[in-house]
């Protein structure tokens, strides 16, 4: 068979990185201060790119540079919602920039770099493809957590965010050195069959040890529960668009990554890997709900709220099942409209000009500015996950599809761990109507922020009545995972 | 006789391993030991990878141990430069003092 260079599959990525390249010339040689015009050329890049994914992503499975690299549904829709999510957190931002006199054009082009790097992790078919992506995203993010270099929150962050990524990246690494020396392949592919069948009840010990160090190493990815230590830290340090970003692509990136790894080289031995799963999404949902009760900063609370939704997103992979993956995908969906909204109204929170972080700042929100207030408290009841708001769809399916597994304790446990949760989700709420007001926000905040707010908002309103789009793209791109059951 | 087989090699590569890790969290003085036990875990994975290479008679491996030293020198170059700004701000980079960020 001949092998056909075909450079279709990836034309995104491709624009991507030619996009991130031309921009840096342009900045270093652009007189003056570019930071907006390559802020805008990133964003139209990253729109033209989600258009572009759409347009070369078929029904079918497609591989790339020799099977390194698959284009499918699953990685259509996981690079949608990152490009989605990237482009707003890029729109974000700019308020921010021009108001800190933080304007630099490397910005954009880390966040291109570190879009193209959660781009190639959802399509890798390989563990060298996986390596690649996950670094050229990591090491982007290192550098995006420590841009503000003149504060000492930012660049502690960076610190503490490269020394625990590394020590990730090198924990995921070992454990491919051992699944590859156990099995002679680091091809998805390879891997699926060499251990699909019978082969994959009695797997070799070095070969269970080599799967548990590359769960270790998603895990800390994803930010799940006994390697969620930096979430806070960076969080909170972090410049806030930068936090905004962090918060939703990379998320998606590496749940849609960890997905991929459990259901394809790993698929057939869902008993193996099932209660490591179960584990750490247990410790997400405790660590998420009881641990950001005491939190007064806002920053630090959502790094808090986004570990608890990484537990219920791992619930769905623990089932293991088409319905588990598809009730991800469209948790994942959620998660990005109310994390864009939630981090819209914290970058708003300005007072004389200055950025605010505490909670109490929000108090008496109600009556200084309605709008703001009652955006907010839709999506702090959608990320409670009370219905009808669409974070309750969300759950709804991840607990369905848990339980349809047989993991009742799980899908109990989780649901209780809601219930604490929505404690402090609905503590903000009180604050802001009920708490006597401070000191008023600024008025003049940006509009890009205003109308990522509102159509968050309202995409959480009535999501639960046009659900149809999400559920049945998440179930195309969960079907091709499975391709015995379908 | 004695000869120095796969197992030998695997030891090898997992004691130099733990020592990096143990190395990143029992160590109180500074980042530029935590930056030297980061290299340590990648080193060993290369022995780990280059020694599977050799024994599968399969070239993927050493293929991944190019890539892998490739990275890490990008690996290095960002975390020390991290660890410039950082120390800028500071004026240390003794481990007890990052410790602002907490909670």
């Amino acid at each position: 068979m001949t092998e056909t260079f075909d450079l279709m599959p990836v034309l995104p990525e491709l624009l991507v990185v030619l996009a991130a390249m031309g921009l840096l010339m342009l900045g270093v040689f652009r007189k003056g201060d570019g930071t907006a015009s390559t802020t805008s050329l990133a964003a139209v890049t990253l729109l033209v790119a989600m258009l572009l994914t759409w347009a070369v992503g078929g029904a079918e499975r497609v591989l790339a540079f020799g099977g390194l690299f698959v284009l499918d549904p699953f990685a259509v829709f996981a690079k949608v919602a990152i490009l989605a999510a990237s482009t707003i957190a890029l729109v974000m931002s700019l308020n921010y920039l021009d108001k800190e006199k933080l304007g630099r054009f490397e910005y954009p082009i880390l966040i291109l770099l570190a879009t193209l790097g959660m781009m190639m992790m959802v399509s890798a078919n390989d563990f060298l493809s996986l390596y690649l992506g996950l670094e050229t995203q990591s090491l982007s993010l290192y550098v995006l957590a420590a841009f503000h270099r003149d504060s000492t929150k930012a660049t502690e962050s960076g610190l503490k965010y490269f020394v625990l990524g590394s020590l990730a990246s090198g924990m995921l690494l070992y454990g491919v050195s051992l699944v590859y020396g156990f099995s002679g392949t680091t091809s998805f592919d390879g891997l699926a069959k060499i251990f699909g069948g019978e082969h994959a009840a009695h797997p070799h010990l070095g070969f269970v040890a080599g799967l548990v160090f590359v769960l270790a190493g998603l895990a800390f990815k994803i930010s799940a529960a006994p390697f969620h230590m930096w979430t806070p830290d960076v969080y909170e340090g972090a410049p806030t668009p930068v936090t905004s970003f962090f918060a939703v692509a990379p998320k998606i990136a590496a749940m849609a990554l960890l997905v991929r790894v459990m259901t394809g080289p790993f698929g057939d031995m869902t008993e193996q890997w099932r209660q490591i799963i179960v584990f750490i999404a247990l410790g997400s949902m405790f660590v998420g709900a009881f641990a950001a009760i005491a939190q007064s900063n806002i920053k630090r609370l959502m790094a808090y709220s986004s570990i608890g939704h990484v537990g219920f997103m791992l619930a769905g992979v623990a089932a293991g099942t088409a319905a588990g993956v598809q009730a991800v995908l469209v948790y994942l969906g959620i998660y990005l409209t109310m994390n864009v909204g939630v981090f819209a109204v914290i970058l708003s929170m300005r007072q004389k000009g200055r950025l605010v972080e505490g909670i109490d700042d929000l108090a008496g929100l109600g009556k200084t500015n309605p709008a703001m207030a009652a955006a907010m408290a839709v999506l702090m009841f959608s990320m409670a996950g009370i219905p009808p708001m669409a974070g309750f769809i969300g759950k709804f399916y991840v607990f369905k599809a848990a339980v349809d597994a047989g993991l009742y304790t799980l899908a109990i446990i989780g649901v209780l761990t809601s219930v604490v949760s929505a404690y402090y989700y609905l503590r903000i709420i009180k604050v802001m109507y009920f708490d006597e007001a401070v000191e008023s926000f600024d008025r003049a905040s940006s509009k890009a922020l205003g109308l990522v707010m509102a159509a968050a908002t309202v995409v959480n309103i009535v999501f639960v009545a046009v659900p149809g789009p999400l559920l049945t793209s998440a179930k195309a791109a969960a079907a091709v995972l499975f391709p015995a059951a379908g | 006789m004695f000869t120095i087989g796969l197992a030998h090699y695997l030891t090898v590569a997992a004691i130099l391993f733990t020592l990096g890790v143990f190395g990143i969290f029992l160590n109180r003085k500074n980042v530029i030991i935590i930056m030297m036990s980061i290299e340590l875990m990648l080193l060993a994975v290369n022995l780990n990878m280059v020694t599977f290479s050799s024994y599968l008679n399969d070239l993927v491996g050493q293929v991944f141990t190019m890539f892998i030293l490739t990275v890490a020198a990008a690996e290095a170059a960002i975390g020390l430069a991290i660890l410039v700004v950082f120390f800028r701000n500071r004026g240390t980079i003794a481990v007890e003092e990052i410790s602002q960020l907490k909670g």
